[in-house]
């Protein structure tokens, strides 16, 4: 479904040149969810947006991609934006604060074109568990949880094929982000979605993909199934230690801990 | 070493006047602290913060304190002067807040604001001040200790930053640290390296600890005891070994949503409010 071969992605000029992303391939099967993870700076959130198209002005952006037999160009193409959506980590930064439920929902709609965008949005929103009666409300109004789901609905009123999550909980309570995995997690079974979910918390991608890749530095380390994450047997240092610190806090364990890159 | 407790509190609640009416920050809120590791774990809103802050008198204005009893080794913080207050801040009791970056003095040299620390409630030569700062930041396990003291904190990482502020409220030598979120804005393995610091500290110098988180599964793992906040209210107090058999749905229901490791990608359990939680403990209690 989408295949990543040597994606390099370069920030600024000369003195200021960010090597952000490292010969980084990947595939992802259709109906699967593949997770990648890694610390803040690994370069996990700029490989998402250079698949999403998003980097194409800021940065140099190298390598093939492909998504279900359509090779990514320069620009992108109407269908893949329509096929492809994403959600972003801050409900706060990513929904327009001036801007109802309603008006948020409907764009998407309106710059695809689509037909009947009042019946989509209410059917978006009931999809994601929130009634009617939030597309007259603004992002102020709503709880990060609720915002988190507008976010998604905004991503499935263009009926995508693909969604690519960045960071989908990690500002929401614990109890919350269940919730939206759980929603997250019916939303991919219902429509045969496929996803690319980038996270620091390994126990939500464990918990939500089959596979994953672990990167560091802008490179990946190590690409793992669920089984060899499940049974702890991994072959790299790195990942191991992160495993470790995932575990929780460890007195003896820390003091091994080694700085990589 | 004595066996009466450094801090107790007694019944802390912490109201707020706002135009939509009356709200309860903090309603009833009792534990003692002796030298150990106490977590505050619960979720955004529970009040958590709203406790520690309190302590310290750092309630932000238009916020109302009160209990029936606010002590620390034997000074009542509620009847306290300002000026009692102040020693008590820093040197009796500090606070490690949660990010770096907006909590040390940006125009200050990271050197100069430990020095300030130390200064302030142990006034002592310029030279030795340098000395013992250069000396608690090799034990924050800072590699250049010299380079980092004449760094400004936006030339440090945010790993270093929060060393910086371990540093810098373990100098005056306090009984007592809250710690608000210390490393939530840190990478994990990061968090891990910033609290092993912090507890061979606690150990070394026989502290008490107050850690406030919402990560359940690092306090229970860091801290020795734990107290279970649910809208303003302690629901639950445990040791951190027995976190797994705890009685209140509301604490069960924050450790059972938890994604794993080793997980099935099956539903995580939700949690259900119940409105029950909320009511005042009965006079049983």
């Amino acid at each position: 479904m989408i295949e990543i071969r040597g994606l390099d992605v370069v920030f600024g000029h000369g003195k200021n040149l960010f090597h952000a992303v490292r010969e980084v391939s990947l595939r992802v099967e259709k109906g699967q969810s593949f997770g990648l993870v890694g610390e803040s700076g690994s370069g996990k959130t700029t490989v998402l947006r250079a698949l999403a198209g998003l980097l194409e002005r800021v940065a140099r952006v190298s390598g093939e991609m492909t998504v279900a037999d359509e090779t990514l160009m320069r620009q992108r193409s109407q269908s893949f934006r329509r096929r492809v959506q994403m959600v972003f980590q801050d409900p706060f930064g990513s929904l327009h604060p001036r801007h109802t439920v309603d008006t948020i929902l409907s764009e998407p709609a309106r710059v695809h074109k689509l037909d009947r965008i009042e019946q989509r949005v209410v059917h978006a929103l009931e999809e994601v568990g929130l009634d009617a009666s939030f597309r007259f409300r603004y992002p102020h109004q709503i709880s990060g949880g609720q915002r988190q789901r507008v976010s998604i609905a905004r991503a499935l009123i263009t009926g995508p094929e693909i969604i690519l999550l960045d960071e989908p909980t990690s500002a929401l309570d614990v109890s919350v982000q269940a919730e939206v995995l759980n929603l997250l997690m019916r939303l991919k079974r219902e429509h045969g979605l496929t996803y690319i979910l980038v996270s620091h918390n390994l126990a939500v991608v464990a918990h939500m993909c089959e596979a994953l890749s672990v990167m560091q530095n802008g490179a990946i380390v190590e690409t793992m199934s669920e089984k060899q994450l499940r049974e702890h047997s991994s072959t790299m240092p790195y990942t191991r230690q992160l495993l470790t610190a995932s575990l929780g806090y460890d007195r003896t364990a820390i003091d091994a801990f080694e700085e990589f890159g | 070493m004595t066996d009466s407790p450094l801090l107790s509190v007694e019944d802390l609640h912490v109201t707020y006047n706002t135009p939509t009416g009356l709200v309860r920050a903090v309603s009833g809120v009792s534990f003692e602290l002796g030298r150990e590791k106490l977590g505050i774990v619960g979720e955004s809103g529970s009040g958590k913060s709203q406790t520690g802050r309190a302590i310290l008198g750092l309630t932000a204005a238009g916020g109302r304190v009160s209990a029936k009893r606010l002590d620390f080794k034997g000074t009542n913080l509620l009847n306290a002067n300002q000026r009692t207050l102040r020693q008590i801040r820093g040197g009796g009791i500090s606070m490690i807040m949660q990010d770096p970056k907006y909590s040390l003095n940006p125009v200050m040299t990271v050197g100069s604001q430990i020095e300030e620390a130390l200064l302030i409630h142990n006034p002592t030569s310029k030279r030795v001040a340098r000395e013992r700062s250069l000396e608690m930041l090799r034990a924050v396990k800072i590699r250049q200790p010299e380079r980092v003291y004449k760094a400004y904190p936006h030339e440090v990482s945010g790993g270093m930053g929060q060393r910086i502020m371990i540093a810098m409220m373990m100098i005056p030598e306090p009984d007592i640290i809250i710690a608000d979120e210390p490393t939530s804005a840190l990478d994990v393995t990061v968090q891990l390296q910033v609290l092993a610091v912090l507890d061979d500290m606690i150990n070394a110098r026989g502290m008490g600890l107050i850690f406030i988180s919402h990560d359940l599964n690092l306090i229970a793992s860091f801290c020795d005891r734990i107290l279970i906040m649910y809208d303003g209210r302690v629901v639950e107090q445990c040791t951190a070994a027995d976190l797994d058999r705890a009685q209140h749905p509301y604490t069960q229901g924050l450790v059972n949503c938890l994604p794993r490791l080793d997980g099935s990608h099956e539903e995580l359990p939700v949690l259900k409010r119940d409105p029950a939680w909320r009511t005042p403990p009965g006079a049983a209690r």
